[in-house]
């Protein structure tokens, strides 16, 4: 048992980012200013901030028009609203129609996220800690189902769920978003796995640990971080993705992104709800983004920096 | 790591393997028999052969097409690498700027790639788009509507405010894991900056930078929401990408044997960048 938490222990460590290594004080400032400036320049910050502008100046048009009402974005050019109103917004909120897009797209988005995340755990696993036949050629072919075109796809699934009887549930989307989760939360898994000691697993196997209780009490907490950023991965493709999800519903299960084509009219288009209705779907991002900041570079370079 | 020998491990992947057959081998076999199939409605099919593959092999409107996607892949990944490491070498590495940084530049991944379109629809109209109000305003004439270098222009742009992110992130991900060491190695030899950025940070972004521009390439290639959205696939064809025409002829004008078919071509076409991607990889991994 000892031995164990020692092993344990040192896997800790190693998991911890490598701190400044022993040199003397003032190398080290030095070697620090170099990297936080990049060179010797004052002016350093100029670029991530211009880019962040550049980033920020759509979205921020987005938000400044879903709160402006509809005359005053057609009728003149303001750079903020100038009459404010909430009147975008309470639309949304008031009519099922409306919100109930937004429930159908995190239900199917939670379902796609626990579906991809449970049966990648144990794939993942055996790919990083097992050779068994034909293992290499699997890992490709999961590789080619996330690189696969939605497009091919969208008919056939169309047809599958059909005759299953599927077509406008929750679940439907769940499982067609899984072609390209299932892989890329298998990556991300394998990614993160392959960096926790093999010793890890022996030690615990020779102090008497099934596998199934080595798994979930020891593993499990060990690779909490790559847990994390495969859901968030898993939540992200499946949020942003569309063409399968309107293909796959009709009206009971209809996400938010396809109900925002509802906005053009016989009476022209209404910008000021599309851009609220935009605005909305920004958050669920926003707010899961926080969680996961220091790991998503490692989520998109598939566990592997 | 050497892993041991263990085909038992088989089970483990099994739950996977159903799943991803279900959604992934079933829908592709409809899609091969159809490819050879030709139907005259009422569900009654006939043997096509390898007629619909001829015709779209041999038809100007694929080819036009491919050739759009190219080019596009070929303009975005010319400016979004570069671009992205660039902001990634300036980017800050301690402090507070750090997670505001990353959250802000993560934001547009985050977006619904239908919102992104909106949003660029919106922001590039010369009426009510701040974009499209001022660039008219200092005097250019700019259209996306109805001019096809325009709406190049907006797509192209489009991509790059969404996607240019992901390069940055997997940069600094690569440069934030270059040991303390060598930069003062660098600093005690006199190293100037760009000797630093060619024989340091360079190489130790090797690997991060292979899985961005594989990854660009392969979601650039199959792009299809985003310039729906905004042009349509219009003025004309001018932004008709392979994924656009596609759902035109298949959902659209439901040409079941030619869309099929151009499926599968188009698959086949990923299946082999997909291949050279993985070869790639498991060979840089091999020599490491």
């Amino acid at each position: 048992m000892a031995e164990l938490r020692d092993t344990l222990a040192t896997a800790r460590t190693e998991a911890e980012p490598a701190g400044a290594p022993a040199a003397s004080a003032n190398q080290a400032a030095v070697a620090r200013a170099m990297r936080r400036r990049g060179d010797e320049s004052r002016f350093w910050w100029l670029t991530p901030t211009l880019y962040i502008i550049f980033l920020m100046l759509p979205i921020y048009w987005l938000i400044n028009m879903s709160f402006k009402t509809n005359t005053e974005i057609v009728t003149t050019m303001t750079l903020y609203p100038h009459a404010p109103t909430l009147r975008n917004y309470q639309i949304i909120f008031s009519d099922p129609s409306w919100y109930s897009g937004y429930i159908n797209s995190i239900t199917y988005v939670v379902m796609n996220m626990v579906i991809s995340v449970s049966v990648a755990l144990p794939a993942a696993y055996a790919f990083s800690r097992y050779r068994f036949l034909g293992d290499k050629h699997l890992f490709f072919w999961l590789l080619t189902n996330r690189m696969a075109p939605p497009a091919v796809f969208a008919l056939p699934f169309f047809q599958l769920y059909s005759a299953f009887g599927l077509i406008d549930t929750h679940i439907a989307v769940a499982l067609a978003h899984c072609l390209f989760n299932v892989p890329l939360a298998v990556w991300i898994l394998e990614g993160f796995m392959s960096g926790v000691p093999k010793e890890i697993d022996e030690t615990a196997y020779i102090d008497g640990y099934s596998f199934p209780r080595f798994f979930f009490k020891i593993f499990m907490p060990l690779i909490a971080s790559g847990i994390g950023v495969a859901a968030f991965f898993c939540f992200m493709f499946s949020w942003v993705e569309l063409l399968l999800a309107r293909t796959l519903t009709t009206t009971d299960a209809k996400p938010i992104a396809a109900v925002m084509t509802r906005t053009v009219s016989a009476s022209g288009m209404d910008w000021g709800l599309l851009a609220a209705a935009g605005v909305l779907t920004l958050i669920p991002g926003a707010l899961v983004i926080w969680f996961v900041r220091n790991y998503i570079a490692k989520g998109f370079a598939l566990g592997r920096v | 790591m050497d892993r041991t020998w263990n085909n038992k491990a088989w089970f483990m992947v099994l739950p996977v393997l159903v799943l991803v057959a279900f959604s992934a081998l079933i829908p592709l076999m409809t899609v091969v028999n159809y490819s050879v199939q030709d139907t005259f409605g009422n569900n009654q099919f006939f043997w096509a052969g390898t007629e619909w593959f001829e015709e779209i092999l041999h038809s100007d409107r694929f080819w036009q097409a491919m050739g759009r996607n190219l080019i596009f892949s070929a303009i975005i990944l010319a400016i979004e690498v570069p671009l992205g490491i660039f902001v990634a070498l300036n980017m800050p590495r301690s402090g507070w700027g750090v997670p505001v940084c990353l959250v802000l530049m993560a934001l547009p991944l985050l977006i619904p790639w239908n919102v992104v379109g909106t949003i660029w629809q919106v922001f590039g109209r010369s009426d009510i788009g701040l974009l499209g109000y001022y660039v008219n305003a200092i005097g250019i004439d700019y259209n996306y509507v109805r001019d096809p270098i325009d709406a190049w222009v907006t797509v192209i742009i489009m991509d790059i405010w969404h996607w240019t992110s992901l390069v940055v992130l997997l940069c600094y991900a690569g440069l934030v894991s270059i040991p303390e060491a060598y930069y003062q190695a660098a600093k005690i030899d006199g190293a100037s900056r760009w000797a630093v950025f060619r024989y340091i940070q360079l190489p130790k972004m090797n690997r991060v930078l292979l899985i961005a521009v594989l990854l660009r390439f392969m979601d650039s290639f199959m792009i299809y929401t985003e310039p729906f959205v905004v042009t349509g696939g219009g003025p004309g064809n001018s932004t008709t990408f392979l994924s656009i025409d596609l759902v035109k002829i298949a959902l659209g004008q439901f040409d079941l044997g030619p869309a099929a078919a151009m499926s599968i071509v188009y698959f086949l076409i990923v299946l082999l960048l997909s291949w050279v991607f993985y070869t790639v990889m498991t060979n840089y991994d091999a020599e490491r």
